[in-house]
C-alpha cells in the first residue's frame, strides 16, 4: 500500500472526482493542502472574500452541471462561506466546500481561528463532515462529491483538521460509495404517471409549471416534446427560466410576484397544473389558498419533502425530472394515448393570447434613462446570446422580465435565498466555465457593493465579465415596497453616497464606462463588449422606477398591481 | 394528533443534533426524544414523540428520511406497539404517610429504589397514563422531585 500524507490523499481524491478548478483563499489550517495543490495541475482562483469563492463555484456548477469546489481556511474563512452555502442550498446547486480546521487535539478549546463549522453549516448544507481520522478521509471525500451531485443536488462541507493533512498513512483509493441512508428515487412510479396522463387527456385548460429541476436534470428537450405533443402552455419559475425556450409560442414567461400577467392568469384559471422540478415557493404561489383554485395538481419532483409541503397535490410523482419525462414520452406510445391527437385548445390558447394583449409588460420613456430600456438594449445588442447573472432586487426582476432566455444555463441568479452580492462572483465562475462566452452581470448599485472586491479577481485572471449597474442611488426594491405599502417613508434606502463606479473599475485595473441618456446606451454597450477586459458600466437610471406587474406579498396571483 | 416515531440512525457524533436541529429549524415540536445504541453498535434507535396535523407529520417523516444519517423511519401510531416510559419519583415519607406510599407502590407494581428517614425514591415504568396516575396519587404526600425519561416503543409481534 502506498504511504501518503492527508494532503496527498486530498489531492488524489480531487483528481478522482475530475476536479480541475478550485476557488479559494488560503490560511494557516490549509497550508499543507495548498502546498500539495500547488504541485498539482488543478487550477486555483484566489478570491478576495470567501463568500465570493462559494458563489464562483456555484456559478461554475450552474454553467457546467459539474460540482463546484472551494477551499478555505478554518474559523473566519469557513464562516465567510455560510451565505454562499445557503445560496447554493436553496437553489439545489452542487458545491463542495473544503475547509481547514484546527488540529484535532485543539478542537473544542477555542483555539485560534477555530469555529464549530459543522454546527454552523448544518442547516445550510445537504450534508457535512468533520474528518476525525485520516482513515476516513478518502471515503468522506468520495461521499461528499456523490451526495453533492446526486438526487436533489446541494452543497456539502468537509471540515479537515490540520494534523490530518500532515499525517501519513497507507492509502487505498475509495472507489465505491455505500451510504445506507441515502438512496434517492430517480424513476417515477409508472402507475402514478398514468393517472396523471389520464387527467391530462381530459383536461381543457392544462398548464405546465416548471422550475430549476428542468435545468439541473437537463430535461429541456423532453419537456419541449411533451409540451408540443399536447399543446401545453408553459410557465417557468425564476429558477426555471431557459428550461423552456422563452421565445416559444407556448411560453408564458415567468409566474409569481413579478411574473407576467398571462402566466398568473393562466395558472389561476387552469383546470390541470403539472408542476415539474418546482417547489411552490411563496413568491410563486402568492396567497396559498387562492393558488390554482380550479386545478388538479400533479407534482413531479425528486425531493419527496417538496411534495405537499406548501400546496397539497392530487398526484405526486417522486423522481428525476428528466427520467420521469422520458417515462412519460414512453408511456405515451401506448395505444390508448397514441390515438389522442394533439389538441387545438383554441379556447384556452385564445384566452391566454387575450391576457397577453390586454396586459403587456410596459414602461414609459419620459426623458429619463429607464432601467428596463437598458436591459432591453442588452438583450438586443447581445441577440439574446449572453450569459446573464444578476444581483438581487429590482435589477434581478428587470433582468428576467426584459431579457429572454432561449436555452438552459443562460441565467444565473440567486432565486431561493435572494443573495445580494451574488452576481459578480457568479459571473466570474461562469466565465471560468465558459471562457468563449460573453458574461454580463446585471446589477444594482446596492448589490454590487456587497462583493465589488472581486473586481480584483476578475483582473488578476483576465476574466472579461461586464457589469451593468442599473444605478438609481436607492436600494430600489425595498424603496418600492416602502412606496407602495409604507406611505413613501423611505427608511434606510438612500444609497446615493456611493463610489464613482467608473473610477472604482479603473482603480482595480478594469475599465469603467457610463451612460446617462437613452441614446448613449447602445454605443456604451458595444464599447464594453468590444473591450477584452472586465468592464463596469454605470447606467444612471431613473431613481424611482418600479418593477411591475407586482402581486403584493400575501395576495392572490390575480391581484396584480399593473403600474 | 400525537405520533410516536421510531428512527434508526447511524451511531455517529452529531446525529442527534441533526435530528433535533431539523425539528427546531422547521418549527416542529418534540414532546420527547430518547436515543441509545442498538444491538449493532453501528446504529442507534431514536424514539420521538411529536404532535401535528396530518400534513405536518408527513413533512416530519419525509424530512427525517432526507437526513443522510437516517436509515429508517417508521411512524408507529396507528400500528400495534408497546410503549414505556420510566420515572424516578422522590416522595416525602413521614410517619403518617409511609405506609400509604408503600401501598401505592404496591398497587402500581413499582419499586422503591432508595430509602431515607424522610423520603422514598420510587421507580415506575409504564405508559404515560400510568406515570401520570401515580404522580397524581403521590402528590398529596409531597413530591420532592420527579425525573422522567422520554418514551421508548417497539412494534408488537415478530
Amino acid at each position: 500500500m502506498k504511504q501518503l500524507s492527508g494532503a496527498q490523499i486530498f489531492v488524489d481524491c480531487l483528481k478522482r472526482e475530475k476536479v480541475d478548478t478550485i476557488f479559494g483563499f488560503p490560511g494557516g489550517a490549509v497550508l499543507n493542502l495548498y502546498d500539495e495543490l500547488f504541485r498539482s495541475d488543478i487550477r486555483h482562483y484566489l478570491v478576495r472574500h470567501e463568500q465570493a469563492a462559494v458563489h464562483m463555484a456555484d456559478g461554475y456548477a450552474r454553467a457546467t452541471g459539474k460540482v463546484g469546489v472551494c477551499l478555505v481556511t478554518s474559523g473566519p474563512g469557513a464562516t465567510n462561506t455560510v451565505t454562499g452555502l445557503a445560496t447554493a442550498y436553496m437553489d439545489s446547486i452542487p458545491v463542495v466546500v473544503l475547509c481547514g480546521q484546527v488540529p484535532t487535539p485543539l478542537i473544542g478549546n477555542d483555539a485560534f481561528q477555530e469555529a464549530d463549522i459543522l454546527g454552523i453549516t448544518r442547516s445550510c448544507t445537504k450534508h457535512n463532515y468533520l474528518v476525525k481520522s485520516i482513515k476516513d478521509l478518502g471515503r468522506i471525500m468520495r461521499e461528499a462529491f456523490h451526495i453533492a451531485r446526486t438526487g436533489r443536488p446541494g452543497p456539502v462541507v468537509v471540515d479537515i483538521p490540520k494534523d490530518i493533512t500532515a499525517e501519513v498513512t497507507g492509502y487505498q483509493p475509495v472507489l465505491k460509495v455505500d451510504i445506507p441512508g441515502y438512496n434517492p428515487t430517480t424513476e417515477g412510479h409508472s402507475g402514478q404517471i398514468e393517472r396523471a396522463l389520464d387527467l391530462l387527456v381530459k383536461a381543457e385548460r392544462p398548464l405546465l409549471y416548471v422550475g430549476g429541476g428542468i435545468i439541473i436534470s437537463n430535461a429541456y428537450r423532453e419537456l419541449k416534446r411533451f409540451a408540443e405533443r399536447f399543446r401545453l402552455p408553459v410557465t417557468m419559475t425564476l429558477m426555471g427560466l431557459g428550461g423552456f425556450p422563452g421565445d416559444h409560442p407556448l411560453s408564458l414567461g415567468m409566474l409569481g410576484m413579478h411574473g407576467t400577467c398571462r402566466a398568473n392568469m393562466a395558472i389561476s384559471n387552469a383546470d390541470l397544473v403539472i408542476a415539474i422540478g418546482a417547489r411552490f415557493d411563496d413568491r410563486v404561489t402568492g396567497r396559498i389558498d387562492k393558488f390554482a383554485p380550479h386545478a388538479k395538481i400533479v407534482h413531479i419532483d425528486i425531493d419527496p419533502t417538496s411534495i405537499s409541503k406548501n400546496v397539497v397535490v392530487d398526484i405526486p410523482v417522486v423522481g428525476d425530472a428528466r427520467k420521469v419525462l422520458q417515462q412519460i414520452l414512453q408511456i405515451l406510445k401506448k395505444a390508448k394515448y397514441a390515438k389522442v391527437k394533439t389538441p387545438k385548445r383554441t379556447e384556452w390558447v385564445n384566452k391566454i393570447e387575450a391576457w397577453k394583449r390586454e396586459m403587456t409588460l410596459a414602461y414609459s420613456m419620459d426623458g429619463e434613462l429607464k432601467p428596463q430600456y437598458v436591459v432591453e438594449k442588452i438583450y438586443e445588442v447581445t441577440r439574446g446570446e449572453a450569459l446573464i447573472t444578476t444581483e438581487v432586487g429590482q435589477n434581478q426582476m428587470w433582468a428576467v422580465q426584459y431579457y429572454h432566455f432561449k436555452r438552459p444555463r443562460m441565467l444565473f441568479t440567486s432565486g431561493g435565498l435572494g443573495t445580494m452580492g451574488y452576481g459578480l462572483p457568479a459571473a466570474l465562475g461562469v466565465q471560468v466555465a465558459r471562457p468563449d462566452k460573453l458574461v454580463i452581470d446585471i446589477a444594482g448599485d446596492g448589490s454590487i457593493q456587497m462583493n465589488s472586491q472581486e473586481l480584483a479577481t476578475a483582473v488578476q485572471y483576465d476574466l472579461p465579465v461586464k457589469v451593468a449597474i442599473l444605478n438609481n442611488g436607492y436600494l430600489g426594491m425595498v424603496r418600492q415596497w416602502q412606496e407602495l405599502f409604507y406611505d413613501k417613508r423611505y427608511a434606510a434606502v438612500d444609497s446615493s453616497a456611493q463610489p464613482d463606479f467608473v473610477k472604482l473599475a479603473e482603480a482595480y485595473g478594469a475599465v469603467g464606462l457610463r451612460a446617462t441618456k437613452a441614446e448613449e446606451v447602445v454605443p456604451v454597450l458595444k464599447e464594453a463588449i468590444a473591450t477584452p477586459k472586465p468592464v463596469i458600466i454605470d447606467f444612471r437610471v431613473s431613481r424611482e422606477e418600479g418593477v411591475y406587474p407586482m402581486v403584493p406579498a400575501g395576495a392572490a396571483l390575480t391581484e396584480m398591481i399593473l403600474v | 394528533m400525537r405520533h410516536t416515531i421510531s428512527v434508526l440512525v447511524k451511531n455517529e457524533f452529531g446525529v442527534l443534533s441533526r435530528v433535533s436541529g431539523l425539528f427546531s429549524a422547521r418549527g416542529f415540536n418534540i414532546e420527547s426524544l430518547t436515543v441509545a445504541e442498538t444491538l449493532d453498535p453501528e446504529f442507534s434507535r431514536m424514539t420521538i414523540v411529536t404532535a401535528g396535523n396530518e400534513q405536518i407529520i408527513e413533512q416530519i417523516l419525509k424530512q427525517l428520511r432526507k437526513l443522510i444519517d437516517v436509515i429508517k423511519v417508521s411512524d408507529l401510531t396507528g400500528k400495534r406497539f408497546v410503549e414505556r416510559e420510566l420515572a424516578l419519583i422522590k416522595v416525602r415519607a413521614e410517619e403518617k404517610t409511609r405506609a400509604e406510599v408503600l401501598r401505592t407502590v404496591d398497587i402500581f407494581r413499582c419499586k422503591v429504589v432508595d430509602v431515607t428517614t424522610k423520603t422514598y425514591t420510587i421507580e415506575v415504568t409504564g405508559t404515560e397514563d400510568k406515570i401520570l396516575a401515580i404522580i397524581d396519587l403521590l402528590s398529596p404526600m409531597g413530591i420532592r422531585e420527579i425525573i422522567r425519561t422520554g418514551r421508548v416503543a417497539v412494534p408488537r409481534g415478530d
